[in-house]
């Protein structure tokens, strides 16, 4: 039998519209499903009475045919976007009670257009992780658990709660954000979709900052319909966020089904790793044959410098973060340490309190970079790369109209797999990084399954704003692909 | 232009050059702060003027306030210097509890404005040409207040994020008076522009002040910077205590230590700040939440065209009107006061002569009633109506500073007050012919006296306008005093 929590976006929607199930109804089914899903941790914070209050007010509009685009549609919102009145954590202790007084450009937008607020969704500690196990509210369990086996994954980070809640079915759709993978790195091990739209498409005003230059939040949902659709409404330029653009935002669900007949997709070759599983690779040419199957025509590309992406991505985002990060200092807001003797104990108490360890060891190295006698050999020189990079790929552009690539190295990895190695976890994001240092939409689509039985992803990358061809080329892979699979509700039994 | 002989100042053995630069803070005159909205009046409560920016908030952006950014261009235009058509904001990371964001968002590498000059008038209507290095604009930070509660230290956020202009020159000046100069010419341009509204009492203005001292002809010495000097006398005293102290040092066979100092006005002499235990290492970068600011050169010429006439060429004009250069620096020293002045002519007061007027005897009077020449109780119409009537010889030079001080305090038509009361001067040679044979007939004694002594004429003379209540005509006072004495030439 198929229950509300198995709708997509886009199914609950019609749904609703039909008014074959009310946004009550809904909402207390997801409700339901976030209770029985506590040992998955997918939530730092529930907000059930809102969410019925919410729906409420959504039946009311859909009752007099007033009904908004995203009516009464319950959804997940990553803790790391502030809302006014709920407490925002950005997974980290140091902000363990902090309530906005203001709700974030993105946040407010989607309750503008009537969805609905289930609660805030567990993530890596200020976004720094590829596996959901530095937040201060403890590790995220995927859904998905490798055949024969009862070991818990992680569901990959930082926008590891959001995944969860979406492969879990907690939520019909989440919100994350992606600075070097953050949302395509889980959306790829945890079997959905998510998608890092181009930087600049939606405001980054309300979202807790990581690295200024590389945030941008984005959808994280169960079908490339429903990413289309909740795309177009975070996105917005906005006058509070300078690095907002303004270019219009599209109907991406429109011409989602347009094909990749005649599309050219680029192949880039440095995206062949050395000791990634064979499994990929060979999901990877399934990709490209799909897509050629289809009517794309399949072009060689090289982005030469992708292999000092991964470098320079280590050196800016530590760097910016570094700075980001200062104003978490225990005066005004967050956590303070306790007896402090004076303000420099004050400081250095209160953050070394309430940063984890893989925070401190972000900042330690953004303010290493960033020191007068290294700045040049390395920030200067990040910079550079980062440039060369950009080019690499506005080169590639002459060529194809998107670039295919893998989402991820591997499959989803145990719970302290990878903890105690920081370079083997930061080569997770070898895929994903080059396109937020280059500014470029992408998306990761559910394409197959490891031999092991856990969801990989495919990744297709795009032009500058030119979201409505990603999401057509990642519509044409889900087709082709019927992935379909969902994990076994083990935690519900 | 370091060989200026005059300049030099004495030590034991040798004589000194001092080279003097400055960086001056001064506050944009902004409804707004730079990258908030919040307002930026002074003197309101503690933390009421503060947006969840200026807290630095999670999440919260900067956004350029484009006021702040055409009124740092204005100043550029008006210091005569290049505008940057692309410039960039960067972080100057450091910790400090009134610095909620745990930096300042200031231009490191690309300031909005580059090169220009400023024109300093010297005494004796001397000018010297003082180079600008650049302008930049910058947050300022809040202040801690430690003086609340024993126990407790407290921070005021309303200054956060206000904007300023950090102004810095190059090492041009070589004496007090040439740091005192271009301070008080800079705080003249700045509120000419409507910049600025530099009250240094507010802190709207805060110069800190490099000084090194050399042999003439020998490479700059090492300098030390004097912090937060916020008054026109208080650097004149910081430069010279300080260029001694070097020289005694010099003199005496050390060396100067590159160090910050604090001046402390009580004492009149610059201390060594307490050394700061880690040096700072600002990591300046390009702030990745605004872009680079690009301004068009159209809109770079629109508010050229805009510009007020500024001092300098209001001076050349005055000097045009045959006004002396002493006093068209005086009169352009103000914008107010040079617009007093240009009222009054255009009232047909005659240039020198209302020059003369207001500064031998309006301004003095507004200064002692510590009235500024906008809340003047006298109008520019009511001085030219004065000067008027002294010009046609209705009124003595007496009477007209007696009407000055009655149409201050009661107010009223200069002519009618003259009429009403018979203020008119008396030229009626007779009537005076009677008055001087009344007070030579009073006192014969002095009659004798004259004649040994011809400069007591000044006394009878003096007698006969006291009678007169100042009405007589004096130069016909003393024609006839003279004439009936008998003695001639010069009294």
């Amino acid at each position: 039998m198929i229950g509300l929590t198995d709708f997509t976006m886009a199914e609950a929607r019609d749904a609703l519209r039909a008014r074959t199930v009310s946004a009550s109804e809904l909402t207390h089914a997801f409700i339901s499903a976030i209770e029985g899903a506590r040992c998955l941790n997918a939530f730092v914070t529930e907000t059930p009475e809102r969410a019925l209050d919410m729906a409420r007010q959504s039946d009311t509009r859909i009752a007099r045919g007033d009904a908004r685009p995203l009516e009464g549609l319950p959804l997940a919102i990553k803790d790391l976007f502030c809302t006014k009145g709920v407490r925002t954590t950005a997974g980290s202790k140091i902000l363990n009670n902090f309530v906005p007084p203001y709700e974030s450009t993105v946040s407010q937008n989607l309750w503008d257009a009537g969805a609905v607020m289930l609660g805030k969704t567990n993530m890596d500690e200020f976004a720094m992780g590829s596996s959901n196990e530095t937040s201060h509210f403890g590790p995220v369990i995927n859904p998905w658990r490798a055949g024969n086996s009862n070991r818990n994954l992680v569901p990959g980070g930082s926008s590891g709660g959001s995944a969860a809640a979406v492969a879990g079915q907690l939520c019909l759709a989440a919100t994350g954000t992606d600075t070097g993978g953050s949302i395509r790195q889980p959306a790829a091990v945890s079997g959905i979709v998510g998608l890092k739209p181009t930087y600049g498409r939606c405001s980054r005003w309300g979202i807790v900052a990581f690295a200024s230059s590389l945030d941008q939040a984005g959808p994280m949902t169960r079908t490339v319909r429903d990413a289309a659709i909740l795309l177009r409404h975070m996105a917005s330029v906005d006058e509070k966020d300078s690095t907002s653009v303004d270019v219009p935002v599209a109907d991406y669900e429109e011409g989602l089904d347009g094909g990749v007949k005649g599309l050219r997709i680029g192949i880039p070759k440095e995206y062949r790793i050395d000791g990634a599983p064979p499994e990929i690779e060979a999901l990877w040419h399934r990709g490209a044959e799909w897509l050629k199957g289809q009517g794309a025509e399949i072009v060689d590309v090289s982005l030469a410098h992708t292999k000092f992406a991964l470098p320079a991505y280590y050196i800016v985002a530590p760097a910016e973060a570094s700075s980001n990060l200062a104003r978490y200092d225990g005066v005004r807001y967050g956590h303070r340490a306790a007896n402090t003797h004076d303000l420099t104990d004050l400081y250095e108490r209160s953050r070394a309190e309430g940063f984890g360890a893989e925070v401190r060891r972000r900042v330690l190295v953004g303010t290493y970079v960033l020191s007068a006698g290294y700045y040049d050999a390395y920030y200067v020189r990040a910079q550079k790369v980062r440039t060369l990079i950009k080019r690499d790929f506005e080169q590639a552009f002459e060529t194809c109209d998107v670039l295919l690539t893998p989402a991820t190295p591997g499959a989803a990895f145990a719970i302290g797999e990878k903890s105690d190695d920081p370079v083997s976890m930061y080569l997770n994001d070898v895929f994903t990084v080059p396109v937020n240092l280059a500014g470029l939409p992408a998306i990761s689509v559910p394409a197959g399954l490891s031999e092991t039985g856990l969801p990989l992803g495919l990744q297709v990358i795009g032009r500058a704003f030119d979201e409505a061809t990603v999401l057509r080329a990642g519509r044409a892979i889900e087709v082709a692909a019927h992935f379909g699979a969902t994990p076994k509700k083990w935690w519900a039994a | 232009m370091s060989e200026r002989g005059a300049k030099l100042i004495k030590g034991a053995t040798d004589a000194w050059e001092v080279v003097i630069g400055m960086e001056v803070h001064a506050q944009v005159l902004s409804e707004a702060k730079l990258f908030s909205g919040a307002a930026t009046a002074f003197g309101a409560d503690p933390n009421s003027q503060v947006s969840f920016v200026d807290a630095a908030m999670p999440g919260m952006l900067p956004v350029i306030n484009r006021k702040c950014v055409e009124q740092a261009v204005r100043t550029g235009l008006g210091l005569k210097a290049k505008i940057n058509h692309r410039s960039q904001f960067d972080r100057k990371n450091y910790f400090y509890p009134d610095l909620p964001a745990g930096y300042q968002i200031s231009q490191y590498k690309q300031p909005i404005v580059g090169e220009g000059e400023v024109t300093i008038d010297l005494p004796g209507g001397e000018t010297r040409q003082i180079g600008i290095e650049r302008l930049h604009l910058e947050q300022d930070a809040g202040k801690s207040l430690h003086d609340q509660r024993p126990e407790h230290s407290y921070v005021d956020l309303n200054r956060a994020g206000v904007a300023l202009m950090e102004i810095v020159t190059k090492p041009d000046m070589r004496g007090s008076d040439e740091a005192a100069a271009f301070l008080r010419k800079l705080r003249t341009i700045v509120r000419y522009l409507g910049t600025c509204d530099g009250n240094m009492d507010e802190g709207s203005m805060r110069a800190d002040v490099n000084i090194s001292v050399r042999r003439p002809g020998e490479p700059y010495g090492t300098r030390c910077e004097i912090k937060n000097v916020n008054s026109m006398r208080f650097i004149a005293q910081a430069v010279e205590y300080e260029a001694r102290r070097q020289v005694d040092i010099l003199e005496s066979g050390g060396s100067i230590r590159q160090e910050t100092r604090l001046f402390d006005p009580r004492a009149g002499e610059t201390r060594a700040m307490r050394s700061k235990e880690e040096a700072h290492d600002y990591r300046y970068f390009p702030d990745p939440d605004l872009l680079p600011l690009e301004l068009s050169p159209a809109w770079i010429n629109e508010i050229a065209r805009s510009l007020p006439e500024l001092p300098d060429q209001k001076k050349v004009r005055f000097i045009g009107l045959g006004l002396s250069s002493y006093d068209a620096a005086v009169l352009v020293a103000e914008k107010e006061t040079a617009d007093y002045f240009e009222a009054m002519l255009a009232e047909d007061a005659e240039p020198k002569a209302a020059a003369n007027w207001l500064n031998n005897e309006v301004f003095g009077r507004l200064n002692k009633a510590g009235v500024s020449v906008l809340a003047s109780p006298v109008s520019p119409a009511q001085n030219a109506a004065i000067l008027r009537l002294l010009k046609d010889n209705v009124i003595s030079g007496k009477i007209a500073k007696d009407l000055l001080d009655i149409v201050w305090d009661e107010g009223g038509d200069p002519y009618v007050i003259v009429n009403a009361r018979g203020l008119r001067q008396m030229s009626d040679a007779s009537a005076i012919e009677r008055m001087v044979d009344a007070v030579i007939k009073a006192h014969p004694d002095k009659v004798e006296e004259v004649r040994k002594k011809p400069k007591l004429t000044g006394w009878f003379v003096g007698q006969v306008m006291k009678q007169s209540g100042g009405k007589a005509n004096p130069q016909a006072v003393n024609d006839i005093v003279k004439a009936r004495l008998g003695i001639g030439g010069q009294g």
